[in-house]
């Protein structure tokens, strides 16, 4: 087990931080899931907040820009009722003075309770993870093109809430699976909830490392990737990560990646499409499907928040203290 | 007294509370919204729902998310989640728990309705006032009022039949 996958867990099994969801057990994931589920009603009321984390604080910590991810992760602590602070740093790899863990040092000496952290370098949320005090949890918002579990929590969330048994199910994932730190999350999530048919589906420039070792199967032809699949997973096209221009043809890469009404017809009837967003309309995703009647990615957006105010609450309540 | 409450007929009780209840929704102004708790309040609810023919849906309250010893013991492991579709803003609501012991678990609930909406009222029906309050909270309606120690533990079983099982000794949570 990697270290952030035993950093995450105490000695009674329960949830101390979430770094990755390699290594989270089955029962644990179900149980983020069905705490998630309580959560769902709380955002329908007149009054959206719970009381639990009262008198917390919550820092969004974003060593790496982000408007979407932090947004959800600002509204589930609000919802939890928390103190909730927004500090968009430059990671001192860029930056002088002090570095990125003395912020948090910093920060933790100020008396926050939960952090939530976005870092451009992999691995790094385990790294502040094993340095800070029994009185701090750390949710891994995003680290380089490492994980981002919250992310494959409300992806297995939201197929949960539409397919009855992970245990049959076909699911795609297409696109830059390269620089995808959700594509590594889901394939851990959905492996551990018993997806037996995971296919990844990217051209060569953009095909992961040895998807098999995970437990997925790699696909460099669009059509047979979709073929009778259950759920259909819509990855961005990540320019910025893309330093080596690895897809200098976005059109080309439209006709033979992107997800249209055409190769729609390829999925099993009641397929689902899934996107982490934001998406790139027109290059791996149309317009037409990301909103058609098949897509649930506004769905996802929602689930997001129940799932985060779950993964929250649950740290914030196992830290010692 | 405690060695005949575990052989209380649930059945007879719950007949008793129906007919004490049944005046206060004849007399409602606007239909009244029956509430129950999970998980024992809301097979008392649902038994007493079905007795009174209520037209509104019955609705059911997780209260977990309102707890007052999360900062001790963290998030409960959790049971289903809260459904309460019926709009409960000027209607009557009628509370339901299967026992009433400290208030802490009506007072969490009390909370939790009313992020839900204003009420005009609320009505606390519970099958066992079993003594011990902590906080200045009581029931209007009782199915059957027992005095124990606080060393021993009464605890609803169902959904059906629906029974209570007395033990003695420490329990965890």
């Amino acid at each position: 087990m990697s270290s952030a996958a035993s950093l995450q867990i105490d000695s009674e099994g329960r949830l101390r931080h979430l770094l990755t969801t390699e290594g989270l057990g089955k029962d644990l994931i179900l149980s983020i899931l069905e705490t998630a589920e309580s959560f769902l009603p709380v955002g329908k009321r007149q009054i959206k907040s719970a009381p639990l984390l009262r008198g917390h604080t919550v820092v969004n910590l974003f060593f790496e820009p982000s408007t979407r991810t932090r947004t959800t992760f600002e509204l589930a602590a609000k919802r939890l009722s928390a103190d909730v602070l927004n500090l968009q740093m430059e990671s001192s790899s860029k930056s002088k003075g002090e570095t990125d863990l003395d912020t948090l040092l910093t920060l933790q000496a100020m008396g926050v309770d939960v952090f939530v952290i976005r870092h451009p370098d992999k691995g790094a949320t385990a790294g502040f993870a094993a340095e800070v005090g029994n009185e701090v949890a750390i949710l891994n918002a995003g680290d380089g093109a490492n994980a981002h579990p919250t992310q494959a929590l409300l992806d297995a969330f939201t197929i949960q809430r539409h397919k009855a048994d992970f245990g049959n199910l076909s699911i795609a994932i297409v696109g830059d699976v390269l620089h995808s730190r959700v594509a590594h999350s889901n394939i851990h999530a959905l492996k551990t909830l018993g997806v037996p048919d995971i296919r990844i589906v990217a051209p060569e420039a953009l095909m992961m490392e040895a998807p098999e070792q995970l437990g997925a199967t790699p696909y460099y032809d669009l059509a047979s990737g979709l073929k009778d699949v259950d759920v259909v997973m819509g990855l961005r096209l990540q320019h910025e990560r893309m330093h080596e221009k690895k897809i200098n043809d976005l059109p080309a890469y439209h006709r033979d990646f992107g997800l249209t009404r055409d190769n729609m017809r390829l999925l099993k009837p009641d397929a689902i499409v899934m996107h982490p967003g934001p998406i790139n309309r027109g290059v791996e995703i149309d317009s037409e499907v990301a909103y058609g009647e098949r897509s649930v990615i506004l769905e996802q957006v929602r689930n997001g928040i129940a799932v985060r105010m779950a993964v929250m609450a649950m740290i914030a309540g196992n830290r010692q203290y | 007294m405690s060695k005949t409450i575990d052989a209380l007929d649930i059945e007879a009780t719950l007949d008793a509370m129906a007919a004490q209840l049944k005046p206060l929704v004849e007399s409602a102004a606007q239909a009244p919204v029956m509430v129950g708790i999970h998980t024992g309040g809301l097979w008392i609810a649902e038994a007493l729902h079905a007795r009174l023919q209520l037209s509104s849906r019955l609705g059911s309250l997780n209260i977990h998310f309102y707890r007052d010893d999360f900062t001790r013991i963290g998030l409960h492991p959790q049971v289903k989640p809260s459904d309460l579709e019926e709009n409960i803003d000027d209607r009557p609501v009628i509370l339901v728990d299967d026992i009433l012991h400290t208030g802490r678990t009506v007072r969490a609930a009390l909370n939790e309705l009313f992020d839900y909406g204003r009420p005009t009222s609320v009505t606390l029906v519970v099958l066992i006032d079993r003594g011990g309050h902590e906080l200045p909270i009581a029931a209007d309606v009782i199915g059957q009022q027992v005095t124990l120690p606080r060393s021993q533990h009464i605890k609803l079983h169902g959904p059906a039949p629906l029974f209570l099982k007395l033990t003695t000794g420490s329990t965890s949570r």
